[in-house]
């Protein structure tokens, strides 16, 4: 019989909810509202919430003063590129890790994700000087490669454990039905493994778009991402809260939408393996 | 057709032998099953026939061809899978049909054959149905028909009943039974529940830790079993093994009787003994014995007994019954 919940307690919890949520929200809501109001209300204690002058002068300031095309084109073709790099990368490496084990190949994933829990700045300096010898500082190509290579334990961890809950049974009944190993892969594995695909590719594109330590240090201008763009807002001299907040609110927006519109992938995806 | 020869066939996984020196002659048409408990091998000594598996020594041949070293595709052979292993984003009539798209067939004839078998196993309504959207019985049918429809030298099948309720299980096995004779190609069927086996099988391999026991009809294995193991394997409830002196008296080691070959009566002739438990059929009942000097004994009547926990009762057992073993296990004959 399944436990009993009281109306209260649903009560309490789902206001307790909201609550959570909200506080987790809150400061994206209220870069926003900043990002319509005046400098000097931006900057304002006590601060307003709702009632203010509203104004676009600040989106209006960032159109003019810096190319937010050029940045957003960037983060698109860094995200976008560094992704589907780690992909053709990850899916033979997960597939053989899935499919044919070895003794070593639970160590070999370990270790992979062990990477991940080093802190980047420890390798900052030997980085940036192997970037600045091949002259890749500043490129479009150095920071795909180097976004590649550090999200690429993530996406190959997704990919394998998608890849092993694909019931061994299917696979070998198509091998029954005379599928060789590439139309096994076209007819049935890929299909089957197509959500695991996309939720592994929308993740990887958020965590690379978000990406902000390299981003910042090996690019300046010409391959500078939407990161940069709003880091170059806060100036040492005179107000700029409001316009900062125009400038973030434009850069997280198309990353806002697409997760939006993909929420259900992304909580599968990040939620894998947890219920088996 | 489908005449499958096994020659000396082992399989090791690593140092650990699985299956030692196997060797069976399965007729074109017949129906074998493979039966034995959890882990004898039966389910390996299949898969290596399939192909899914590699063999570590031996021969397999189909109709004459070595098929070592051919893999699944090509061997000309239909498994169904105890999970039934159907593909989930395709219909019911891709299921069926993917083998037939995989060996080249064109739209129409991959069609035809698809009706045709879903009309035999009375699934034309669910054609364009997802597997998600069928019960367990319409699952295992579209992975008959997927099956069937490739017209193979022989069918595999690995438990295909095990995930059905008991009242689908013995429909179903008539369907398979039914269906197997229809279409007269050899079947091989791998299951652990022997009553599946002595019912549907025309010739029968008893495994026991990757060695055959005995491969012969069904009532071969009952009436004249070759060891100790296939004589207890098969029947239900068990054969009664009796040791000591009643044995030395027949000249064994061991001597068996079925439970339905030891009359029982409240006083008349043979072994007295108390009845511990007794369990009414209806149609038959079963009683477990303790026969002082003997052991526990079970047997089988037809028809209510009207016998209680604690009565004294005789039970007889049929001499032309009674089953003899050397101090090895084997059968004495004669």
């Amino acid at each position: 019989m399944a436990r009993r919940v009281s109306t209260t307690h649903k009560l309490v919890t789902t206001v307790a909810a909201w609550i959570v949520g909200f506080v987790i929200f809150f400061p994206i809501l209220w870069m926003v509202l900043a990002s319509f109001k005046t400098e000097l209300e931006a900057f304002a204690i006590p601060p307003s919430f709702l009632f203010f002058h509203w104004t676009t002068e600040n989106y209006a300031a960032v159109q003019e003063r810096s190319d937010y095309l050029h940045h957003a084109i960037n983060s698109i073709v860094i995200a976008g590129g560094s992704t589907l790099i780690a992909l053709l990368i990850a899916i033979p490496a997960a597939w053989s890790m899935a499919f044919a084990p070895t003794k070593r190949t639970r160590d070999v994933l370990l270790w992979m994700l062990s990477t991940k829990m080093m802190p980047p700045v420890g390798v900052l300096v030997p980085i940036y000087l192997l970037y600045r010898t091949f002259g890749l500082l500043d490129s479009r190509g150095g920071l795909i490669i180097v976004l590649c290579l550090g999200n690429l334990p993530i996406v190959v961890w997704m990919l394998f454990t998608y890849f092993k809950e694909i019931p061994r049974d299917i696979l070998e009944a198509a091998r029954m039905d005379g599928a060789t190993v590439g139309r096994e892969l076209i007819y049935v594995l890929t299909p089957m493994a197509l959500p695991g695909i996309a939720s592994t590719l929308l993740l990887n594109v958020i965590l690379a778009w978000n990406e902000a330590f390299w981003t910042l240090n090996l690019s300046t201008s010409a391959a500078a991402p939407l990161t940069v763009f709003i880091a170059s807002y806060s100036s040492p001299e005179g107000l700029f809260w409001a316009k900062l907040s125009a400038a973030s609110t434009l850069a997280i927006a198309p990353i806002l939408v697409l997760g939006w519109f993909s929420q259900r992938q992304l909580v599968r995806g990040l939620t894998f393996g947890a219920v088996k | 057709m489908g005449r499958i020869t096994l020659e000396g066939v082992r399989k090791s996984f690593g140092k650990y032998a699985v299956i030692h020196d196997a060797n069976l002659d399965i007729e074109d048409g017949s129906f074998v099953v493979f039966v034995g408990p959890s882990g004898c091998g039966k389910t390996t000594l299949l898969r290596l026939i399939a192909g899914l598996e590699d063999i570590t020594a031996g021969r397999i041949l189909i109709d004459g061809t070595n098929v070592v070293g051919v893999p699944p595709a090509k061997r000309g052979l239909s498994m169904v899978f105890q999970s039934y292993a159907l593909y989930p984003h395709m219909s019911v009539r891709g299921n069926i049909g993917f083998g037939l798209k995989m060996a080249g067939l064109p739209r129409d004839e991959i069609n035809r054959r698809v009706e045709a078998a879903a009309a035999t196993l009375n699934l034309t309504q669910y054609l364009d149905r997802r597997p998600r959207e069928l019960s367990g019985g319409q699952r295992q049918r579209v992975a008959i028909g997927r099956a069937i429809v490739r017209e193979p030298k022989a069918f595999l099948f690995d438990e295909p009943l095990s995930n059905l309720d008991a009242a689908l299980r013995v429909q179903m096995r008539l369907e398979v039974t039914k269906l197997q004779r229809q279409l007269a190609t050899t079947a091989i069927y791998v299951t652990h529940d022997q009553v599946e086996a002595m019912t549907m099988a025309d010739r029968i391999v008893v495994l026991n830790a990757g060695n055959i026991e005995q491969y012969g009809s069904p009532l071969e294995l009952y009436d004249r079993p070759a060891n100790l193991f296939v004589a207890g394997f098969i029947g239900s409830p068990r054969m009664n093994f009796i040791g000591g002196e009643q044995a030395q008296r027949h000249g064994a080691a061991t001597i068996g009787i079925r439970p339905e070959h030891l009359k029982a009566s409240r006083d008349g002739e043979g072994w007295e003994g108390k009845v511990s438990v007794a369990e009414h059929l209806g149609s038959d009942t079963f009683l477990y014995v303790d026969v002082p000097g003997i052991g526990s004994l079970t047997a089988r009547s037809i028809g209510e007994l009207g016998l209680a926990p604690d009565d004294t009762v005789r039970l007889l057992p049929d001499p032309r019954r009674i089953h003899r073993f050397d101090r090895d296990g084997k059968t004495i004959s004669g």
